[in-house]
């Protein structure tokens, strides 16, 4: 009997309000090509207006040359395009996502609206696994001949927020297509729980 | 006399004792100052509401101030060679001091005339003149580097120099001392029949900024001493002092102080275009150098030029009139409106105020009072507005603010003199801290004057300081004039010996200012854009080191075959794209300077060493927490030795067996 169940709530047909909160939003995330998704900033007192660091679906902006250079006193990497396998296929992963977004909306069934949002919320979380293991690997792996060199320190970025290492004070947070980012994603479980509520309701 | 009156006379003697210390004149330390402190209080970090631009005098710079702290920014060097950083002394700056006499190291910095459109400022750049080997300079607002100096021919001195039309379509240098044209060897005595006066319009291109001699016009043998454009309804105008009107070449002091007036020179410059067009103009063979800056190459070059248009303006009429103006007329002001023009008679008791549309109406109704040499002279109540009585001893320069009011300053009685324009009212004054010379009110020579305030520039500092032997600070101060009455604020020391300066608000520079010069746009001859393109090259005799500056190391910091006898160039390019991170370089024994290299810049040093061993060279601008290690070392071998050129940077080698024994 249940698989019927099943099978009856996950082929459910959506509502009309949902599959349109569905598409915008899928269509919110064409912005992540337009917009920087994060952002690095750091200050230091030689920094007073700061420095920034801005990352884009494909490449990263900023005064990167400038953060690199000071970098190199404590043994980090020149931070570089290339170092980003990632840049290679961002964009095809949002495009994916996006996609399966839009799919969604046209197949019409919870069991799709079930599917975008675990892609949806998967993708994220993994942007920011993938971040975390960059900035680890950036921070720890450092060049043993480096002129200043801190036993037992290490300048791994943060995650999210804020963290002094040696004269600097770094944040790291969303930017404006990080935060839309999100926003599609709650949209996406916020239909899906619409959704769950409302057939809960319209059961009893 | 008995014991009574002898008490009251002791009485009285102590009575008269204390009454006459009270009578005494206060001092300046016992003027009130109120709240001053709070008016010039510049808190850290904050910014002053105004740019000082102040000529340097015999310093040859400018000096950069801010108003109302009074905090010295920045000198920059213009006809001065600059050791602090290089200009003069690098190859690539040393093109701007030639002239047709040779390098000229040196200048006397009078006159600062920053840029106007309209008549207003517009921030783009500041001009000054070099008042002993005539020349005019440009400065960029953005970057505060000297970016062009244009000699001037026929001139014997540059003192009315270098005044501007409202939109910068000309600025003008005027001769100081009139010579006898075209380097002639004449007897002194013959100054009447000989002697010359010689002002040069210079065009000024609206884009470039670059400069050029228009036309000069070949006047009567006088001293040019001050001049000012018109603006607004006299614009296409410009008005001259003249002293010396007697002619004297000997012991002007008093041989040149005879006449009761000298001239205000009126000159009526869009007729001398059109005398231009109409090709009027007699070409004259002369010699002078024009030095200009490129700022993408980073390299001045220096062009003899060889020849200048001039009108002659006692063979061309309507194109210049002589007003009579009071002994020996120094400042010669026009105010905001364009109307009025005020004659400061060195010597006279009373200031002129002459009536531009006074002017023009007795040109169109010939109300001359004669001639000299062919030019009329307007008569003097023909061209007066009135005069401003008893304003005080010795006016030399005014200045103006947006409210119709004037600020005169007084050399001999020490004081600056507010009046109005119109009324010729005398509104306040306040003493000056000692002998005034030039004075300056944001704005003031604009069509729209900033006000606020009113800063005077003092040719004596006495007791105002701490005494540093006998020569002493320079000064400047400042005065409130918000109120209707002028207030003290401020003095403040500056160097060299401030002439004229000029005022102009920090929002108008601030925007534009260059940070750094960006390396792909580097088109240097010299350059190393990037340590891969670092290298030494031999070319003869001459050794072309390309280095690259990035904190904290040069590259190549080894580099070995050199010999005594070799020159050395080398090119330092600063690989930094961050503001405020120059580098330096400076080598053990050099006969010239130092260079700072800006970011993204590259600037050569020349050095010919004289003796065989190991040179260090470092960076000199602390630069980073390592720059103590930003060092390097040349190998000098012997002449004629075949040490292999070799060059390197973080490269390290076992020594050669028996090196070192």
């Amino acid at each position: 009997m249940w698989p019927g169940l099943l099978k009856n709530k996950v082929m459910k047909k959506l509502q009309p309000i949902s599959r349109w909160i569905i598409i915008l939003s899928a269509l919110l995330m064409l912005s992540a090509y337009f917009v920087p998704l994060w952002q690095i900033l750091m200050w230091a007192p030689q920094y007073p207006e700061g420095l920034e660091m801005k990352i884009w679906i494909n490449t990263i902006t900023g005064d990167v040359k400038i953060i690199s250079a000071l970098n190199h006193y404590i043994g980090m990497r020149h931070i570089e395009v290339t170092m980003f396998p990632e840049f290679q296929y961002m964009i095809y992963i949002v495009a994916f996502v996006l996609t399966f977004g839009l799919l969604t909306a046209i197949i019409n069934k919870r069991a799709a609206l079930w599917a975008y949002a675990i892609v949806i919320f998967s993708a994220g979380i993994a942007a920011l696994v993938d971040f975390y293991l960059w900035g680890y690997d950036y921070g720890h792996n450092l060049d043993p001949t480096a002129p200043i060199v801190v036993p037992g320190m290490s300048y791994q970025p943060p995650l999210i927020g804020t963290k002094q290492l040696l004269n600097f004070t770094a944040f790291s947070g969303p930017d404006i297509g990080g935060w839309i980012f999100l926003a599609s994603g709650l949209l996406a479980i916020g239909t899906l729980a619409y959704e769950l509520y409302n057939s809960r309701k319209s059961k009893t | 006399m008995n014991k009574i009156s002898r008490w009251t006379l002791a009485l009285t003697i102590g009575v008269m004792s204390v009454a006459l210390y009270n009578c005494k004149p206060k001092g300046p330390a016992e003027i009130s100052m109120g709240d001053a402190a709070s008016k010039v209080y510049v808190a850290p970090g904050k910014y002053d509401e105004f740019y000082n631009i102040v000529s340097g005098g015999f310093n040859g710079q400018i000096g950069v101030y801010g108003i109302p702290s009074g905090r010295l920014f920045r000198i920059v060097p213009v006809f001065s060679l600059s050791p602090e950083n290089g200009y003069g002394f690098s190859e690539e700056t040393k093109p701007m001091l030639n002239t047709s006499n040779g390098f000229v190291p040196w200048d006397d910095l009078h006159h600062i005339a920053l840029s106007t459109t309209k008549g207003e400022h517009d921030g783009r750049w500041m001009f000054a003149n070099g008042n002993n080997t005539p020349r005019v300079a440009r400065v960029s607002f953005k970057s505060f580097r000297t970016e062009e100096i244009l000699e001037i021919p026929n001139s014997g001195g540059n003192h009315s120099s270098p005044f501007i039309t409202e939109n910068t379509e000309y600025l003008v240098a005027g001769t100081r001392f009139s010579v006898p044209m075209g380097n002639k060897d004449v007897p002194i005595s013959s100054y009447k029949e000989n002697f010359k006066g010689s002002i040069s319009f210079i065009k000024v291109d609206p884009q470039t900024g670059r400069m050029n001699i228009a036309f000069q016009l070949r006047t009567p043998g006088f001293n040019y001493d001050l001049s000012r454009a018109g603006k607004g309804p006299s614009h296409g105008w410009f008005f001259f002092s003249c002293y010396n009107t007697e002619q004297a070449y000997t012991l002007l002091e008093v041989n040149a102080s005879q006449k009761d007036k000298d001239f205000i020179m009126a000159v009526n410059w869009k007729k001398a275009e059109e005398y231009l067009a109409q090709g009027k103009a007699k070409v004259e063979k002369v010699k002078y150098a024009h030095n200009v800056y490129d700022e993408k190459t980073h390299t001045a070059t220096s062009t003899l030029e060889d020849q200048v248009l001039v009108l002659d303006v006692q063979e061309l009429k309507d194109l210049v009139y002589f007003i009579p103006c009071p002994k020996s007329p120094h400042g010669c002001d026009v105010d905001p409106s364009g109307e009025y023009i005020v004659g400061s008679g060195k010597l006279a008791a009373m200031m002129p105020v002459f009536s531009f549309s006074k002017i023009q109406t007795a040109i169109a109704n010939k109300d001359y009072e004669g001639d000299f040499n062919g030019i009329p002279v307007i008569k003097y109540e023909a061209a007066l507005h009135g005069e401003v009585k008893k304003p005080g001893l010795g006016p030399l320069h005014t200045e103006f603010d947006a409210n119709g009011n004037a600020y005169t300053s007084f050399f001999v009685s020490s004081e600056i003199v507010k009046w109005n324009v119109k009324t010729l009212q005398v509104l306040d004054r306040v003493p000056t801290y000692y002998s005034i010379g030039h004075l300056s009110v944001p704005g003031g020579p604009t069509a729209k004057p900033h006000g606020k305030y009113v800063i005077a520039y003092n040719k004596i500092t006495k007791d105002r300081y701490l005494p540093t032997g006998p020569e002493l600070t320079q000064s400047a101060q400042l005065y409130d004039i918000s109120g209707d009455k002028m207030q003290l604020l401020l003095d403040f020391p500056t160097t060299g010996e401030p002439h004229y300066a000029e005022a102009i608000p920090a929002s108008l520079i601030t925007p534009t200012s260059t940070k750094i010069y960006k390396i792909e746009e580097n088109e240097n001859p010299y350059v190393a854009k990037g340590e891969a393109q670092a290298r030494v090259e031999r070319k003869g005799n001459e050794v072309h080191v390309y280095m690259t500056a990035i904190r904290s190391h040069l590259t190549p910091d080894n580099i070995e075959g050199v010999n005594v006898g070799d020159e050395v160039y080398f090119h330092v390019t600063n690989l930094e794209q961050d503001w405020d991170v120059p580098h330096g370089f400076a080598i053990k024994g050099a006969l010239n300077a130092e260079i700072l290299i800006m970011p993204g810049e590259t600037q050569t040093l020349k050095w010919k060493p004289i003796a065989a061993g190991v040179v260090p060279f470092y960076c000199t601008d602390f630069c980073s927490a390592l720059h103590q290690e930003m060092s390097g070392y040349v190998r000098v071998s012997p002449a004629g030795s075949k040490t292999p050129l070799k060059f390197s940077t973080g490269a390290t080698e076992e020594p050669a067996p028996g090196a070192g024994q």
